[in-house]
């Protein structure tokens, strides 16, 4: 245990050494050019490691997995050119039809239910004397520090499900002494039902985050509009629809948009909790499972570059968005 | 991403508290439906927790029998209480060792973005250079691609040049995926500094590398510990890249060794809420001493890719 401590902390401080002595050696290296050339080059200088990190980790692989979805088991001999064939077997198998509509369903649900909600607890604690309002906040944002990993610890607990007997998680007890039998709640598809109590789980963790930013758009919406409004004789549900949320309107996408690429991905509940059995299945972890269970590379490329083209209208939105607030900012 | 609501990352440090003062003379204060409402979602929000903490020091046949709520019921309950789980779990379930992975992944994947992030935000804020504006685009619109993307080929790359398998090879990944946020939220902080410091810097003959690591990284520190906050929760609850590069095994952080823990199921609910907890400490603790830096690196404007 006390070698690989140590080690690991030798190899720690090895990395975080090479980091700085790059940056370093790439600063003489530009004070070395003639100094007609070292101003101009030095901005390059300074930017060429995160271009270097986007082109090797994101423009490379990216090619290359759109090049891997036309073929078939990539990385073995067996590799060869295929078409189209991985895309039409997936979306001509019902079970990964049901994963998209799965998906859809999450996308559908929690990115809606963060913002209101969101909205609502921020709007709500607005009211309340400045302690209580950090109280609350913070045991709503706390989640977000939690891995989905230490989230599945938690809500499998809530979850679960002893056939006889007594019932030690909370949803089962609650739901026995109110009369009901037992139910294995995340085995029951009737309505999708797991699927919702899996997305409660992204809920409590990302609620505290919209809450968050909406908060601070709350509190920037200038009193003098509520006041003015208020002499005009609004009532209270007015100044709320008609005069703070366009108000917030921004801030309501940003959180709209990033709970979306968010969910998008959402890999780690599923895999944790279901493994996408019992019809839970969602994109991400029908990733995982065509690229490690089925060693079948090239469908897994072929769910990512769906994923990406799904993507691309929010990159472009997110690149204009940023040009106007330059623009006018 | 920054909208026109949320402010990019103010100069000054506000406290919470000034932040709400302007609204004080707000007419609208919490009312019984106000209270009620909120003490429901907090009551909800807690339970689940509170669940798991009780559970994690209860022994292995009250948790198996009976629910963790009767420990407020039967106070008998409360004397079995241990932290035995909490030894078991670390000297059987190579918790212990998972800790320490988790440590080695996430401090260098939390410095090298950082300083990788800070160079570049100072090259885009402070100097000028041809395709500059485009290439800061190309960031901004970098920061949602799924990091999915980039398994199939990297897991293929990094067998080939033989650092498959390793720390390094994880912490490059979050390097490439953790800047972009970086970049975007330190070139907003930046623009925000007195131009005239740099400028007089310049005229006093202080050179970029100088005026970077004297002048502007000590003025970014706000910025600067709101993005480590960020990444650094990011790489230790991340469960999918470590799963795909390094994999169950020995240098498998805590994420990893607790999905495999709960795979299990079954009768060992004490040990997976007690290596639950162990694995939330450091978030948490991180969360709740520096969670005004947080909260202002998310109100600086943050999508996270």
């Amino acid at each position: 245990m006390f070698a690989k401590f140590l080690t690991t902390i030798v190899t720690v401080l090895a990395g975080i050494g090479a980091a700085l002595i790059l940056y370093w050696l790439l600063n003489k290296l530009a004070e070395l050019m003639p100094s007609k050339y070292e101003e101009k080059l030095k901005p390059y200088f300074y930017i060429l490691p995160a271009y270097t990190a986007i082109a090797i980790w994101l423009l490379y692989p990216a090619v290359q997995t759109v090049v891997y979805s036309f073929k078939t088991k990539v990385g073995f001999p067996a590799e060869s050119w295929v078409g189209t064939q991985n895309y039409s077997d997936l979306l001509g198998s019902e079970q990964f039809r049901q994963t998209l509509i799965n998906t859809l369903l999450w996308l559908a649900v929690v990115p809606v239910v963060t913002v209101i909600l969101g909205l609502a607890i921020a709007t709500l604690t607005d009211r309340l004397k400045p302690r209580a309002e950090y109280l609350v906040k913070t045991i709503i944002f706390m989640p977000m520090a939690i891995s989905m990993v230490g989230a599945a610890t938690v809500w499998a607990l809530v979850y679960d499900y002893r056939n006889s007997g007594n019932q030690v998680g909370i949803q089962n007890a609650v739901w026995t002494s109110i009369g009901g039998e037992p139910v294995a709640w995340l085995q029951t598809s009737d309505f999708k039902l797991n699927s919702f109590l899996l997305m409660v789980m992204l809920l409590w963790s990302t609620i505290g985050f919209g809450m968050v930013l909406l908060s601070a758009a709350v509190k920037s919406v200038p009193t003098e509009t509520l006041e003015a409004a208020r002499i005009d004789g609004a009532n209270e549900r007015q100044i709320f629809f008609r005069v703070i949320v366009p108000q917030i309107w921004p801030t309501v996408i940003t959180v709209f948009i990033t709970t979306l690429i968010g969910t998008m991905k959402v890999f780690d509940i599923v895999f944790v909790m279901t493994n996408g059995n019992f019809n839970t299945n969602v994109i991400a972890n029908e990733f995982w499972l065509q690229f490690f269970n089925n060693n079948n590379k090239g469908a897994a490329a072929a769910i990512v570059v769906m994923l990406m083209v799904a993507i691309l209208p929010i990159m472009y939105y997110q690149a204009r968005s940023f040009r106007k607030q330059e623009a006018y900012g | 991403m920054t909208t026109a609501a949320t402010p990019p990352a103010p100069t000054v440090p506000k406290s919470r508290r000034k932040t709400s003062e302007p609204r004080e003379g707000n007419p609208a204060s919490a009312g019984w439906f106000t209270k009620t409402t909120l003490g429901l979602i907090v009551f909800l929000w807690v339970v689940p927790l509170v669940g798991v903490i009780i559970t994690s020091f209860r022994p292995r046949d009250d948790a198996a029998t009976t629910g963790w709520w009767r420990v407020f019921i039967e106070p008998s309950l409360l004397g079995n209480l241990t932290i035995d789980n909490y030894k078991r779990a670390i000297e059987n379930t190579n918790l212990g060792e998972g800790f320490i992975n988790s440590l080695a992944i996430a401090l260098p994947a939390t410095f090298i973005p950082l300083l990788v992030a800070a160079f570049a935000a100072y090259a885009f804020t402070f100097m000028d250079f041809w395709g500059r504006d485009i290439l800061f685009i190309t960031i901004v619109s970098l920061l949602v691609v799924p990091n999915f993307v980039s398994f199939v080929p990297m897991l293929k790359l990094y067998r080939d040049i033989g650092i498959g398998g390793s720390f390094p090879a994880v912490w490059l990944f979050h390097v490439a995926f953790g800047m972009s946020l970086g970049i975007y939220i330190l070139r907003n902080f930046m623009s925000t500094l007195p131009r005239t410091v740099i400028e007089s810097a310049k005229i006093d003959g202080a050179s970029h590398f100088q005026t970077f690591f004297r002048l502007v990284l000590p003025m970014s520190a706000p910025a600067l510990a709101s993005i480590a906050i960020f990444q650094f929760l990011w790489v230790w609850n991340d469960l999918l890249v470590a799963l795909v590069f390094l994999g169950p095994g020995d240098k498998a952080p805590m994420t990893v060794s607790i999905s495999q823990l709960l795979g299990q199921q079954g009768q060992n609910q004490e040990l997976v809420t007690a290596s639950g907890m162990f694995s939330m400490l450091v978030p948490i603790l991180v969360f709740l001493s520096l969670q005004r830096f947080f909260v202002r690196g998310l109100t600086a404007g943050a999508v996270k890719g």
